[in-house]
């Protein structure tokens, strides 16, 4: 079995990088036999058409006809308006999971933002930097899967008196007076305890585009305010943050995106359990469990509408940097 | 004001600094230090414990381990990757993942050199369009896409969950490798242009070779995204064993729990090994490959 997936690998590559030579070499080949209008036409689309078709078919066209399922009922037969919306949607599991993805499009992003900038400001001060910039590297390789491992670990609850096992309930009651916290099943700590885990494994990332970001400040910006008497606060108050406002707005966005898509690491922690469901975990539900392709629809609608904001925004950002290139 | 500064050496080294300011940097210790333990420590928790016996992990603490070494096993390891399943699981993700990676690489750079360099009708459209596509949630695409699949008897197969992150894939893809091509200079094409080279040679032996730095960290990128997928596996791989990546056998262990920590803790470490060599390797091209992507947004 094992021989016959490695076989599979291998062959699979030579095939990808063989047809991709024979299909550029053959197709430019082809064209120059066209007249040479036609030829000159159509060249660009010999490199951009795999990509326009793949994109079209896994991404375009399938969240356009969710969209239209989301009006369909349970098996994509008969149209039923907006039941499914109103079905879902009065749904107290789903506004909890709506209620739950606001909070994490609120705070993930602003920590990761938080997190990223402090460690890439302040690691430039200190000698033993790079051990700093590579613990925070080293989650970004570390899959939901295994992080969700991870933090069950750090959070594990044992009650009073026992001997506590779960490395942040051991901190907690060293202090007397103190009882251990069940993070993941009580409630109001879950869906923190859920985000914590999984700003520990982007953090990295903002910090990275920070670093990057902070490298491209012009140095003598800073000895000119040192010199005029700028204090550090000031320095970076004035002269380095409006720099990085950019940066800040990417990072966010990014964090936005995954806030928006967290599944993995609720589904390994509590699996949307003890008021912890997302709109994924209730999406995926819907569609394994419930068997309702229509209410699954309507769910993700939302969540796409939730995006369209960010969408519109970094298209404007991305129009206006390809403006200055 | 800045015309004073030539001629005065600034001292930069901090063996100069005066006490008073070796002083105020109390807080930036304190801060930075205590971010790198918080970070640290979950590591520290996972490794250690996957190298103690099961009793140890439930008895005590995992720091408490250093006080009574000895205990150490490497049983934990034997059992995770001799157990049904495991191995063949890191197999299935090598099977998913390098072919997949491959793919949106080779569909990512010809279409950002045909958008990039080359001028046609309904460029920026286009343009704008894959990039627009990259905030899109990628659950919005799963019914249709599963039923698709369905039609087709693809779920369940691993050409399937290739096309699956190929769509996925190329929008970051164009994406990163945008900035990356649009740096190069056009005398670059030209000249081998008047000595007669078609475009898909100019594509395959200058541009290519040129741009190996940003292909490398778009590589980098997808291998590591594409090995920690949970998420398109359950859906489009199924829940059978034989083609269950590691991410799914992981996700299984820990819902079954009844395995306890010991075997858990070194599933965990097995299934992060390999993107964390692959990313430990390239790790000076996944930096420069993020910085070409970021610094102009």
């Amino acid at each position: 079995m094992i021989a016959e997936r490695i076989g599979l690998l291998l062959g699979a590559v030579a095939v990808v990088l063989g047809a991709t030579y024979a299909y550029l070499r053959g197709g430019d080949r082809l064209l120059a036999a066209l007249p040479r209008r036609w030829h000159r036409a159509l060249l660009p689309w010999l490199f951009v058409a795999p990509a326009v078709g793949v994109v079209a078919l896994t991404l375009a066209i399938p969240a356009a006809s969710t969209i239209g399922l989301s009006f369909l009922d349970a098996d994509g037969r008969e149209w039923v308006g907006l039941d499914n919306y109103a079905g879902t949607l009065s749904d107290p599991v789903t506004l909890t999971a709506l209620r739950n993805t606001v909070l994490w499009v609120v705070l993930l992003p602003s920590t990761a933002v938080l997190v990223g900038l402090t460690v890439a400001v302040l690691a430039e001060r200190v000698r033993y930097a790079p051990v700093v910039r590579a613990a925070l590297f080293l989650p970004i390789a570390v899959s939901a899967v295994a992080a969700g491992v991870v933090w069950s670990f750090m959070y594990d609850y044992q009650p009073a008196g026992a001997a506590q096992t779960g490395t942040l309930n051991a901190v907690l009651t060293v202090f007397p007076g103190l009882d251990p916290v069940a993070w993941l099943i009580s409630g109001s700590t879950g869906n923190l305890a859920l985000i914590a885990a999984t700003l520990w494994t982007q953090a990295g990332f903002a910090m990275v585009v920070f670093d990057a970001a902070l490298r491209a400040v012009p140095a003598e910006l800073h000895e000119a305010a040192r010199l005029d008497g700028a204090s550090e606060w000031g320095t970076f108050r004035y002269v380095t943050l409006p720099f990085l406002v950019p940066t800040v707005v990417v990072v966010a966005t990014t964090m936005t995106i995954v806030a928006l898509k967290a599944f993995d690491l609720v589904y390994v922690m509590t699996n949307g359990n003890h008021g912890t469901d997302v709109l994924s975990t209730v999406m995926y539900r819907a569609l394994f469990t419930g068997r309702d392709g229509g209410i699954a629809a309507a769910v993700a609608t939302v969540l796409m509408l939730a995006v369209v904001p960010i969408m519109v925004l970094n298209v404007r950002q991305f129009r206006r940097s390809v403006g200055e290139a | 004001m800045t015309t004073h500064v030539q001629g005065i050496a600034v001292p930069r080294h901090r063996a100069a600094e005066p006490a008073r300011l070796r002083l105020r940097r109390v807080p930036v210790h304190a801060v930075v230090l205590a971010l790198t333990a918080v970070w640290l420590v979950p590591v520290a928790g996972l490794v250690v414990s996957s190298f103690r016996p099961p009793s140890a992990v439930l008895r005590s603490g995992w720091w408490e381990s250093f006080a009574l070494p000895g205990d150490y096993t490497l049983d934990n390891y034997r059992d995770v990757l001799g157990r049904d399943g495991m191995a063949l699981s890191l197999v299935n993700s090598l099977a998913v993942v390098v072919p997949a990676t491959v793919l949106v690489v080779a569909v990512s750079a010809a279409a950002a050199y045909g958008l990039t360099c080359l001028r046609f009708r309904f460029r920026r459209g286009v343009l704008l369009a894959v990039v627009g596509l990259l905030v899109v949630p990628m659950q919005i695409t799963l019914v249709p896409l599963l039923q698709a699949f369905n039609a087709l008897d693809l779920t369940g197969s691993f050409l399937g969950i290739w096309l699956v992150h190929l769509g996925y894939g190329v929008p970051f893809g164009v994406y990163l490798l945008h900035s990356a091509f649009a740096a190069l200079p056009r005398a670059l094409f030209e000249a081998a242009e008047v000595d007669g080279a078609s475009r898909s040679q100019v594509f395959l032996r200058i541009v290519l070779p040129v741009t190996r730095p940003a292909l490398a960290s778009l590589a980098v990128f997808e291998f590591v995204w594409t090995w920690n997928d949970l998420l398109t596996a359950l859906i489009f791989l199924g829940g059978r064993r034989e083609v269950a990546p590691v991410t799914v056998a992981v996700s299984r262990l820990v819902a079954s729990r009844g395995d306890g920590w010991e075997v858990l803790t070194a599933a965990a470490v097995v299934s992060a090994v390999v993107p964390m060599v692959v990313f430990a390797a390239l790790q000076k091209h996944f930096v420069r490959g993020l910085l070409a992507g970021t610094t102009k947004g």
